[in-house]
């Protein structure tokens, strides 16, 4: 149960992570380490070099840009979850963060950390998907904007080449007093996910839907986004919003398997969790009419 | 392997030394100064007992490398008491029988002492999803957050 031996470096500037990450073989980057420490002990990784981005002020911080908010990649989950403006703006990412891990993980834990991680049980990166985040990376080549659709590349796979590394995550919020809603179902409240599921809605003045997201996540080894149940929801009232057939289409993927959990079990997860969203999202958006 | 020298202040004395990169804080704590109070349990980060405060926010000692408190201020277990008077919320586990085998004590007392600080007046749910990341095998849980919950009405009595 301890790290097998690597080189350490603490870069001081995006500059100087970059160098290292251009000069360096078989290197990982280390944000909060809430994932890869677990990893070093329990020896299932052995990189030669650890690069320590702690220490790289630019990297953190939370902006509202011209473009969106961007967080920056080194953002603690505590920071980003009492963040006013995440409150406001982005309310489902705030409500994801309540099951991200427990207070001692979100101290050190970062939303960058976990969207390059990518396992397949992690809120952050299914709220990504569900907002049409763009992630912003930099490399050797210069700077790059990865939309949502194209991040995910698999099990704990990203589309971040060795050399490049995540800066900022961009978010463009949805209309003011847009719906949301988060299910998610776990041994006990801050384990891993076993799956989940988010929606987002918005609404004209009639109540009719006029736009939709909805995500399943801990189902397949990527955050799995429904467009087709998301385009039969356009102009359904949101007081009789069809759920069964967003429940089918959750129902209709193709669920990971592992020792604990059967696929089946996921299967019927899947249904029961993307319908207590959506109807969560209507529910906010009913008091609020 | 080479080492790496770190600065650090711990229970409010500096230290200076010298540290593998790749030992964890805990082990640190434990092996490299002696400070057995911080106990390892999974070295996962699933179980608590670990937990540290590092710069004032409750960390897992397991999964932060020593040579990252270079700089920081940290505090654990040891710095609770003054002389052998036990801290408030040493004496409430104490008072409400929040403590059976001991073993996940430091970490529950650590995470407390973080959210306290923070959260002057909790309420029980609070207290709860606070240490839903502690592990005990003994308690139950009451007693812990009974003793939680006496050390917040006692602050907010006190002016």
């Amino acid at each position: 149960m301890k790290a097998p031996p690597f080189q350490y470096h603490r870069p001081q500037t995006r500059e100087e992570l970059g160098a290292l990450l251009a000069s360096l073989d078989n290197a990982k980057i280390v944000a909060g380490g809430q994932s890869l420490m677990p990893m070093l002990n329990l020896r299932v990784l052995a990189p030669d070099h650890l690069i320590d981005i702690n220490r790289i002020p630019e990297l953190a911080g939370i902006r509202e840009t011209v473009d969106g908010i961007e967080i920056g990649a080194m953002s603690r989950q505590a920071d980003v979850l009492s963040s006013p403006i995440i409150r406001n703006q982005l309310p489902l990412l705030a409500r994801a963060l309540e099951h991200v891990g427990h207070i001692q993980t979100r101290s050190r834990g970062t939303i960058g950390g976990s969207c390059c991680h990518l396992d397949p049980s992690a809120e952050q990166p299914a709220i990504c998907a569900a907002l049409d985040a763009e992630f912003i990376a930099t490399g050797p080549n210069g700077r790059r904007v990865i939309a949502a659709a194209d991040w995910f590349h698999g099990l704990l796979q990203s589309a971040l080449d060795d050399q490049e590394f995540l800066e900022a995550l961009r978010f463009k919020p949805w209309a003011k007093g847009h719906g949301y809603g988060f299910a998610e179902y776990a041994r006990r409240h801050g384990d891993f996910a076993i799956a989940g599921a988010a929606a987002l809605l918005e609404v004209d003045g009639t109540s009719q839907i006029t736009r939709a997201a909805l995500v399943v996540f801990g189902v397949e080894s990527s955050p799995r986004r429904l467009h087709k149940a998301e385009a039969g929801l356009i102009g359904q009232m949101i007081r009789e919003v069809a759920v069964a057939p967003i429940v089918d289409a959750a129902r209709a993927l193709d669920p990971m398997e592992d020792a604990h959990v059967t696929a089946d079990y996921r299967r019927h997860l899947a249904g029961v969790l993307i319908g207590r969203a959506l109807r969560d999202t209507c529910s906010i958006l009913e008091r609020s009419q | 392997m080479t080492q790496a020298q770190i600065t650090f202040s711990l229970n409010g004395e500096q230290h200076q030394t010298t540290v593998d990169p790749r030992t964890h804080l805990a082990d640190f704590l434990r092996h490299g100064l002696g400070l057995t109070g911080t106990h390892v349990g999974c070295e996962h980060g699933v179980c608590g007992a670990c937990t540290v405060i590092v710069d004032g926010l409750p960390v897992r000692s397991c999964l932060m490398l020593a040579v990252q408190v270079d700089g920081c201020t940290v505090e654990t277990v040891e710095g609770l008491a003054e002389g052998d008077a036990l801290s408030p919320l040493q004496q409430a586990f104490s008072t409400h029988h929040g403590l059976q085998c001991g073993f996940c004590t430091p970490g529950m007392l650590m995470t407390l002492e973080a959210f306290l600080r923070a959260t002057p007046s909790p309420t029980e749910q609070d207290i709860r999803i606070a240490i839903s990341g502690n592990i005990c095998r003994c308690t139950g849980y009451q007693g812990i957050v009974e003793a939680a919950l006496s050390v917040a009405a006692t602050r907010a009595d006190s002016p």
